[in-house]
């Protein structure tokens, strides 16, 4: 694809294919400033709110906890810990839905708050932290449960630790939220710009990178000039640019801003690392600035409430576990019935199948869209092969095959065409003029895909201690029948030697009792054999 | 309670498949219109009978195979194939034709092999093409533009010759049929008639034939239209014009005495409804766009070559058939590179 | 006439020594569809095609001696699979897909007489005589070959509860859907 030549603030953007202009909308949650909500009575945490292992509880129930006090802790090296986001008492650890497309439930520490909002004991600020070791920010990190906060959730000390294999020249600072409704990243850097930008520094500084690109989509002005007056306030410009790009969607997808800002891409099932870049979130970063320079956990995020049902459609910093009605209560409850309600935003997002759930740290939308907003699906017409959808794909996929083949569950020639770097942006979908589902299909193929991966290790398994154990009573019939022949041996041999008096009875009386062993090897009690 | 797990997007579709057919049909009446100036009223009555036998054996079908009708009729995809057929044939067609080739273009081509979206070659080419070989007189008698035409047919007297096939009293078929500008320049070559010569004729205009080229510019407008509205895209059109014109330029260049010049070709035949409405289908065309060009200018070049050395006048029916049979195998060859998947040097 | 005649024997001959030569040349070993028949197939060893474990239904399939509907952990996937590789028509199953499932032993009944311990095809039960057994759940290929063994009735089928990571997207066509319909309206082709 061609490149495009747009000159702005002296830096040349690039474009990836495709990608589709929806309205925006944001202009119903991005005019109020941030608020924080009175707290909700129950908090329930989730233990997993990241990718990888989940955290280990490590609080008795009915304890006391404070705030920020861990609660839960990693269980591995892609792990997160878990903090008590208020002061109260852990009534309960249990399964409570948690915010997931499939509705289920997870565990989830639920705390009863007291209202207090009682701090615990805090790590001291790491304020002189250009002079500290780098592995002491990064556990300070880690320790803070700090995950990627653009709904990817994956634990960010782990993506500020690069090998040492690998050099990182950029990092990439993701502002552009791209999804219509949002405006959480919005306010935060209109409100919060020298915070972030502290945190940005800190990455700046673990990473040891040459420049920071920080990618801003240019429908939000306010934003853009924010960051600019704070960089201008800090000694970071002569290494930090912040970026308005054209507004359009998915540019604040991971691999299409690094697109946009540096003109690489990342390869197919790779990381950005490999590219010699780092991408780090807005909201990340102020979480970073929160653990090094405050020594706080991350146990609160803003939240955008929007869409037209709700009455007062605003952005609320909220701790992590604040169920989401409690949010929309909040927001002045519905103005009218919502047809949906969606957590995250409307090209990615989920819909809710309950206002239980709580808010995480990757949470960072809930809308409650009115049937004109989001209207019942059409019934799909067949696919008219009309290449819109290929058009529009910023992963250059042809998802009309992918969709043929998904259709007809041919697991593997869908993934000919790729499917794993689809990036389930929804763009195909909106433009479809069938009203195909697109994206469910590949969902679908997806995670049939795992489950059928995941089985098939499961049966080679189960063919392996099959085999083993078949092997183990051949062996034992064998090892019997060798005894038997020894005994038989003995049995005729014995005549021979009959001069030597008793022990011809001795050897009668052994053989018998070896059968009986023998005979108890193959039949009922046998002990658990360990060769597997 | 078990609702429906319904994916992402959560916002209002951008396209609909029977607004793409309804902006196909509003292209094509200035195409339409400039046909029915020329050629009589017969275009507007095989157009109705065309869509109502469409319609007709599409709702059958569907019936018959079990599925809801309307959803088949509502995408209004027959009612385009039955215009574009329509448009196709002679404005004298006999009923009975226009039947015959929409019951093989909606039962065969169509819903036998899938209905909507699944069928490999364009049902009203296809129909087109069946009826050429099988009924090639009244497939090739068409009536000579309005302004050399000696008898102006009325509606009545167009209807009455569709449906019963009686003219007008006093009138025979060769006094008010017409070569075709193609057949006209096809038939005076072969007598070793220079195109100067050629060109002195009454039936010529300024690019084409009279009134011939007004339709392919009424049918060049609608397509400009689709163009703008993105119902099409432009890969298929243009790479198929530019195919027949290249072809066209290097043998005018060559010997512009016995090749006619291209603009001849692009504003005779079908060449400009082809390119914009015909090659187009979505359903039976390349979808990668580097296919779409290779689809486009092979067609583009097989229609210049049939019509200077095949055995038909007018090629655009064929050569779409033909590139319709080899759209999967380009399609196959022409994936785009995926996002991440090796950067190309340059 | 003679010509011609000479000419198709002498072409029979040379295809016919072609078609010997290479089946020795490229002769197979051993019976690799029936390998991979068996790596299609679950591995459960439940027996419930009617062959004492997966590796023989694999031989039988292979044969042609058995259809390949058989195998209901499988369920219609395999079905579809077998099909696929051997090139046969699909048959239905006869009997509705089980819900996957794990054995599960009662504490409070289990005598520890350890015949569950022999009948389990792959060492997924633990335990000793008089001891209290226990199922490894992550290796239970959900056979059910334990439980008539059992003299006192101690071991359930416990059905895997969906849980988040084994959760995965439907099918968009199998949806229930809000409207019901006569007629099929979800797809029009």
């Amino acid at each position: 694809m061609a490149i495009a030549l747009k000159l702005t603030s002296k830096r040349r953007l690039w474009t990836f294919h495709g990608g589709i202009h929806v309205p925006d909308e944001k202009s119903l949650s991005n005019t109020q400033a941030i608020e924080s909500p009175p707290l909700a009575q129950r908090l329930y945490v989730p233990l997993q709110q990241h990718i990888g292992a989940p955290a280990r509880p490590l609080i008795e129930l009915g304890a006391r906890v404070l705030k920020g006090q861990m609660i839960a802790e990693p269980s591995g090296f892609i792990s997160a810990p878990v903090h008590a986001p208020s002061s109260g008492r852990l009534i309960a650890i249990e399964e409570h839905p948690v915010p997931h497309p499939s509705g289920l439930a997870a565990l989830c520490a639920v705390i009863a708050t007291d209202g207090e909002d009682t701090w615990a004991e805090l790590p001291p600020p790491l304020t002189d932290y250009p002079q500290l070791d780098a592995a002491l920010i990064r556990e300070r990190i880690l320790w803070a449960g700090v995950v990627g906060m653009g709904g990817a959730s994956f634990p960010t000390n782990v993506k500020l630790t690069p090998g040492t294999d690998r050099k990182i020249q950029t990092l990439v600072i993701n502002g552009a939220e791209c999804e219509p409704y949002i405006s959480c990243d919005d306010r935060l850097m209109r409100e919060r710009a020298g915070h972030v930008l502290e945190g940005v520094r800190i990455m700046h500084h673990l990473l040891g990178v040459r420049a920071v690109m920080i990618g801003i989509e240019d429908n939000k002005p306010e934003a853009i000039e924010a960051m600019r007056l704070a960089l201008a306030e800090t000694d970071m410009h002569d290494y930090t640019e912040i970026l308005p790009i054209p507004t359009l969607y998915p540019s604040g997808g991971e691999k299409q801003l690094i697109r946009i800002l540096t003109g690489k891409e990342v390869p197919t099932s790779g990381i950005p690392a490999q590219i010699g870049i780092v991408c780090q979130n807005v909201g990340t970063a102020a979480a970073v600035a929160d653990a090094v320079l405050l020594g706080r956990p991350l146990i609160s995020r803003v939240v955008t409430v929007s869409g037209r049902s709700i009455a007062r459609p605003s952005n609320v910093e909220v701790p992590v576990g604040t169920p989401a009605e409690h949010l929309i209560s909040h927001c002045g409850g519905y103005r009218e019935t919502p047809r949906k309600l969606v957590c995250g935003g409307p090209m990615m997002g989920f819909e809710l199948r309950s206002a239980e759930v709580p808010i995480t740290k990757a949470t960072n939308c809930l809308l409650a869209l009115t049937p004109e907003e989001s209207p019942s699906p059409e019934p799909a017409l067949a696919c008219i092969r009309c290449g819109r959808c290929a058009e529009v794909c910023p992963a250059k996929l042809l998802p009309q095959q992918m969709y043929w083949y998904a259709r007809s569950k041919d697991l593997d020639r869908i993934q000919d065409y790729n499917l794993f770097d689809c990036i389930e942006c929804g763009c195909c979908a909106q433009v479809c003029p069938s009203h195909i589902p697109l994206v469910q299909y590949y969902r679908y193929a997806k995670t049939e895909i795992w489950a059928r991966e995941k089985d098939r290790r499961k049966s080679e398994l189960a063919r392996a201690r099959h085999a083993a154990k078949q092997a183990r009573l051949e062996r034992q019939e064998q090892e019997r029948q060798a005894r038997l022949r020894k005994q038989k041996e003995a049995l005729e041999t014995p005549k021979a030697a009959d001069p030597e008096g008793e022990d011809p009875k001795k050897a009668l009386i052994e053989a018998a009792r070896r059968r009986a062993a023998a005979k108890k090897a193959v039949t009922p009690p046998r002990q658990l054999t360990t060769d597997n | 309670m078990k609702t429906a797990l319904v994916s992402s997007p959560h916002v209002p579709r951008l396209n609909r498949v029977d607004r793409i057919m309804f902006e196909v049909l509003l292209a094509l009446i200035p195409g339409i219109a400039a046909m029915t100036w020329f050629f009589g009223w017969g275009l507007l009555v095989n157009i109705t009978l065309a869509v109502t036998f469409a319609v007709l054996a599409e709702a059958a079908v569907m019936l018959a195979r079990g599925r809801s009708p309307w959803i088949a009729i509502g995408d209004l995809s027959a009612v385009v194939t039955a215009v574009l057929f329509a448009i196709s044939v002679p404005p004298t067609l006999p009923w009975w034709l226009t039947l015959i080739g929409m019951l093989f273009a909606i039962v065969l081509v169509k819903q036998l092999y899938g209905g909507m979206g699944y069928n490999p070659f364009n049902p009203a080419m296809a129909a087109y093409v069946f009826l050429l070989i099988s009924y090639p007189v009244a497939m090739t008698t068409w009536l000579a533009p309005s302004m050399l035409a000696e008898h102006s047919f009325s509606f009545m007297e167009s209807l009455r010759l569709i449906l019963t096939g009686g003219l007008p009293t006093g009138l025979e078929w060769d006094a008010i049929s017409s070569a075709t500008p193609l057949d006209e320049m096809r038939g005076k070559l072969d007598l070793g008639l220079t195109i100067e010569q050629i060109r002195q004729g009454p039936v010529w205009g300024e690019l084409g034939g009279r009134g011939w080229e007004w339709v392919a510019g009424g049918f060049l407008l609608g397509g400009l239209y689709l163009l703008w509205r993105r119902v099409i895209g432009w890969h298929i059109p243009i790479s198929m014009l530019l195919g027949l014109l290249i072809g066209a330029g290097v043998f005018w260049i060559i010997d512009p005495q016995t090749h006619p010049f291209p603009a001849f070709h692009l504003f005779s035949g079908a060449a400009i409804l082809g390119a914009f409405f015909i090659a187009t289908d979505p359903v039976t065309a390349c979808t990668t766009k580097q296919g779409q060009l290779i689809f486009g200018a092979s067609i583009g070049v097989t229609v210049y070559v049939i019509r200077s050395w095949g055995g038909y006048p007018d090629a655009v029916a064929f050569a779409v058939l033909l590139m319709n049979i080899a759209a999967p195998t380009i399609d196959y060859y022409t994936q785009p590179r995926v996002f991440g998947h090796g950067e190309k040097p340059g | 006439m003679l010509a011609a005649i000479l000419a198709i024997a002498a072409l029979a001959a040379f295809f016919g020594l072609l078609l010997g030569y290479s089946a020795i040349r490229f002769r197979v070993e051993g019976d690799p569809i029936a390998d991979q028949i068996d790596s299609l197939l679950p591995q459960t060893q439940c027996g419930q095609c009617g062959h004492p474990g997966c590796r023989p239904y694999a031989e039988a399939l292979a044969k042609g001696e058995d259809d390949v509907n058989k195998c209901l952990p499988g369920g219609e996937a395999l079905v579809l699979a077998l099909s696929d590789l051997l090139g046969r028509e699909p048959v239905a199953m006869e009997v509705k897909e089980k819900v996957p499932s794990v054995a599960m032993i009662d504490p409070t009944l289990c005598i520890g007489c350890t015949l569950c311990l022999q009948a389990c095809p792959v060492d997924a039960i633990i335990g000793a005589a008089k001891q209290l057994h226990g199922v490894l759940i992550d290796e239970c290929t959900g056979c059910e070959l334990c439980l008539p063994p059992c003299p006192v009735q101690c071991i359930r089928m416990r059905p895997l509860t969906e849980d988040i990571p084994r959760w995965r997207w439907p099918y968009p066509g199998k949806q229930p859907s809000d409207t019901a319909s006569p007629v099929p309206v979800r797809d029009a082709a």
